[in-house]
């Protein structure tokens, strides 16, 4: 079925409208929305009535053109921009695989774009006007970024798109913790920056050719290759989160506004998937299993890192952050186990392990972002962002609550849901790796599976635990009985988000086409992946495993309705209305709930390695006892501190190089010129 | 071929002249000096333009022979003369290093700069390939001569003898530098003379002196 589109896409392509242009059409229509806004740069009511929901509709114009492209499975287009330095014009290119994260982008950020014309209200800190400039620059630029062909604009598009949500994430410049998390932010993006544009300068070759295309055509030595994808890991890892590059992610997202780090988290860090794909997939000639074991081995690391940190956190954006990182892990053992199976020439199961992270990419962008608006209203309703302040928010916002449901039950991996298909599927995958030829390897990478289970539960925990605090129970403060519910905007928002969740999950064989449009190119045309009908997808072979979203559905629908007749009328036959057993407690105060605190202590013990904890623990007899404990990143203060005193260390020698006096300095440049002379000579 | 040759060792001649110029300004403490010593050095760039010019039949040359002339023969010296009245700093404080040990320096970088200008100049087909090694070392004396000297004046002229010696070097290397480029340094010289001066008033205003070892203080810790 896939081949046969692939060739109808052929004889199609020929007669179609150039599916480049029209998203470049809406990219420069994101920036002038974002300079329309600086005409009246205090005026609320024209950013928030007029620009975001214009902007929204670019995005779900850029989904609709990239999902006509991946359905037709069109031929790649090229373009050539006679922007930028005189002999260095800007090169695009649109492919399948950009056209998936395109597709990512577009249905992530109508959501996100619809939600924040209703978020943001009385401006605090940045004027409305900027921080609508910022978001349509950044989200340009990440359109830019996708579909970039040469290093040149690539470069330019990632750095804008690194500093335009630098400047979205300090939109409260006012507190010294955002600053602070900011400059964090900044210093890891322009570390990875420079480990790609190293990575660049590896892959042109010798050939000082900077498009993609020569670097397609360029031949590396297996040294220099490995070279190129270890800079690519690096680069590329630290704009995604993946742990050791992690530490950015769980101060960013908190400090951002809600929809920016919806954005941050449900697109940009799909960016760098991106980017890691089209390096070790498109332009580099050779791949070497060692390079899929180390992603695999990487990947497991950062998802196992990410799910125990969200575990203990007390901070819901925080949690969430650490949630990110856990997903992302999951995506890059997706891709580590699709190289390891296309080196040792089993496309068929690379293409299953493929699409099982890019579905899951798009997964995590629609639940992600989802999550995070979420807890941008409850966030509105309640100045609460602490985990032990919130709860029973589902009587007083009963619409984000139920929204927020859907969100959950996917990321924690529930059929019929979106979360479920794409861990299935790369659970599937792992299933194959017996086949794989290298001795240990096939020993070794089945414990993988296990650990994504592990992962995959998890998850799961830290879902019940970050619904069930804020939304369930009785409020723990006593003025969240003032929480108001989302308005309008920000409701609509999340429904097209927790839709798409829906809609992936019972219809998964239309992202699985997508995803087969991708694979069948970047894997070199042959594999097609997925046999699938409308009722089941079939990853390999029927006799193995298959899955239909819709019938489970139809099944949960259909045994909830049954027990709910039999029970209303067979069982009861009437209603009668008491107050439930208490369990012989006649009173519960909120403090009697379990905490944020509670619930993440088990994972606390078992894990306890992981953590650098400080604890203060109230004795028996103090009246007024106050628990309190501190849960540090180990990696912190084994990583990121000694780098930093090296740093420090290293400026005060410069320093001394400073000493004031006039000759000594231009005795330096007088030496520097010997120097250098001595070297011609 | 009997001019050509006359031609050729008049240059050689003055290239001598200005390596002869380079280090009586090192050994120089009187600031006055210095400034006659500097229109001296751009009399003798502006006869070595000339020569060159007349020799290969470049207009453009001759433009910068006239530029030459103007600017460094008269106006910088004259700007410099007035300054240093103005300023009173008619003497240079005691050299950081000892003028002797300071010749003896210049005359290992002599050595240094004929050394490296000896395969450059089997490649230059100029006439005036062989005074290659000079200029180099003209520039590498005036280098000296800024690092050695305290006060702010003096370090200025350092300055502009160094570009003599780069003008010295461009003319002799090839015929010349592109009119555009030199059109450019020159006016660079002229204002870069001009804001120094600005700021020697700055300086002596602030610091009673015009001795660079005040400077230091500036510096942030």
């Amino acid at each position: 079925m896939n081949a046969h589109l692939y060739i109808s896409g052929i004889t199609s392509s020929a007669i179609a409208v150039p599916a480049l242009r029209l998203l470049l059409i809406v990219v420069a229509f994101w920036i002038v929305l974002g300079l329309a806004g600086l005409v009246r740069p205090c005026s609320l009511r024209v950013v928030a009535h007029l620009l975001f929901p214009l902007g929204a509709a670019g995005c779900l114009s850029v989904a609709l053109v990239a999902g006509v492209f991946l359905a037709a499975n069109r031929m790649s287009e090229v373009m050539i921009l006679p922007l930028g330095l005189p002999s260095l014009p800007f090169h695009l290119r649109l492919d399948t695989l950009s056209a998936f994260f395109l597709l990512l982008l577009g249905i992530a950020g109508t959501g996100i774009s619809t939600f924040a014309a209703g978020y943001f209200r009385s401006g605090v800190g940045t004027a409305p006007a900027l921080l609508c400039l910022q978001y349509h620059v950044f989200l340009a630029s990440m359109a830019i970024v996708i579909l970039a062909d040469d290093a040149y604009l690539f470069m330019v598009a990632w750095e804008t798109m690194a500093l335009s949500s630098y400047f979205l994430v300090t939109s409260q410049h006012r507190i010294p913790e955002i600053r602070r998390a900011g400059f964090l932010y900044l210093l890891m993006a322009h570390l990875g920056a420079i480990c790609i544009l190293l990575c660049f300068g590896v892959m042109q070759g010798g050939s000082w050719q900077f498009t993609f295309d020569a670097m397609r055509g360029a031949s590396l030595t297996p040294f220099w290759a490995s070279a190129a994808f270890l800079l690519a890991l690096v680069g590329f890892g630290a704009k995604a989160g993946l742990v050791p590059m992690h530490a950015w992610l769980p101060e960013a997202h908190p400090a951002a506004p809600s929809p920016v780090s919806a954005m941050m988290s449900g697109i940009m860090l799909k960016t760098a998937v991106y980017g890691m794909l089209r390096i070790s997939f498109d332009l580099l000639h050779v791949r070497f299993w060692q390079w899929g074991a180390l992603m695999l081995a990487m990947g497991l690391f950062s998802a196992l890192y990410g799910a125990i940190f969200a575990a203990v956190q007390t901070d819901m954006k925080r949690l969430l952050a650490y949630s990110s990182i856990e997903n992302i892990g999951i995506i890059f053992t997706g891709i580590g186990l699709a190289l390891l199976f296309e080196t040792c020439h089993l496309p068929l199961f690379a293409a299953l392990a493929l699409s099982a992270a890019l579905i899951h990419s798009l997964n995590h962008s629609l639940f992600k972002s989802l999550l995070f608006l979420a807890t941008g209203s409850v966030l509105h309703a309640t100045n609460q962002r602490s985990l032990g302040k919130l709860g029973g928010l589902i009587r007083r916002m009963p619409w984000v609550a139920t929204l927020a449901l859907v969100g959950t039950l996917a990321i924690a991996g529930l059929p019929p849901l979106n979360g479920f298909v794409s861990e299935w599927l790369l659970l599937q995958s792992f299933l194959f790796t017996p086949q794989l030829p290298h001795a240990f390897l096939n020993m070794l990478v089945p414990l993988g599976a296990a650990a994504l289970a592990l992962i995959v539960a998890l998850s799961a925990y830290v879902m019940v635990k970050f619904y069930g605090v804020i939304f369930l129970g009785q409020p723990r403060e006593a003025s969240l009985g003032h929480a108001h519910d989302a308005n309008w905007l920000e409701r609509l928002g999340l429904g097209w988000l927790a839709f798409g969740c829906i809609a992936i999950g019972i219809q998964p064989q239309i992202v699985l086409r997508a995803a087969g449009a991708v694979t069948g190119r970047v894997l070199g045309g042959a594999a097609v992946s997925l046999r699938s009908s409308i009722w089941t997808i079939v990853p390999i072979a029927p006799g193995q495993a298959s899955y239909s979203g819709l019938i489970l559905l139809l099944g949960i629908v259909g045994v909830v309705g049954i027990t709910f007749v039999l029970v209303r009328f067979l069982a009861h036959g009437r209603m009668r209305r008491t107050d439930p057993w208490d369990c012989g407690y006649p009173w519960q105060t909120p403090r009697m709930q379990d905490t944020a605190e509670g619930l993440g202590q088990p994972i606390r013990h078992m894990f306890g390695a992981f953590f650098r904890m400080e604890r203060e623990l109230p004795s028996p007899s103090d009246v007024n006892p106050r628990y309190r404990i501190h849960i540090e990143d180990r990696l912190w203060r084994a990583l990121y501190l000694p780098m930093a005193r090296g740093v420090q260390r290293l400026a005060d020698m410069a320093g001394l190089l400073q000493g004031g006096r006039l000759a000594i300095y231009l005795l330096y440049s007088f030496l520097t010129l010997i120097v250098l002379l001595v070297f011609v000579l | 071929m009997l001019k050509s040759q006359l031609i050729a060792q008049s240059l050689k001649l003055l290239a001598a002249c200005l390596l002869l110029i380079s280090f009586a300004m090192l050994s120089r403490r009187r600031t006055q000096r210095l400034v006659i010593l500097f229109a001296w050095q751009g009399a003798i760039l502006f006869l070595s333009t000339c020569l060159v010019a007349y020799d290969a039949g470049l207009t453009e040359l001759w433009y910068s022979a006239a530029l030459t002339l103007v600017l460094k023969v008269i106006a910088l010296p004259w700007i410099l003369h007035r300054l240093i009245q103005r300023l009173g700093a008619q003497w240079d404080t005691e050299p950081i290093v000892n003028i002797p040990i300071t010749m003896l320096a210049g005359l290992a970088l002599v050595i240094f700069a004929f050394g490296l200008a000896q395969p450059i100049s089997m490649l230059a087909t100029t006439i005036t390939r062989n005074t290659l090694g000079i200029a180099l070392a003209v520039i590498l004396l005036s280098f000296l001569m800024m690092i050695t000297r305290r006060k702010a004046v003096t370090q200025v002229i350092g300055f502009l003898a160094m570009e003599n010696g780069l003008f010295f070097a461009a003319t002799s290397a090839t015929y010349g530098m592109p009119m555009v480029i030199e059109l450019g340094i020159a006016l660079d010289l002229l204002v870069g003379v001009f804001i120094l001066g600005i700021f020697f008033f700055q300086i002596r205003e602030q610091f009673d002196s015009l001795d660079l070892h005040h400077l230091e203080a500036l510096r942030e810790d």
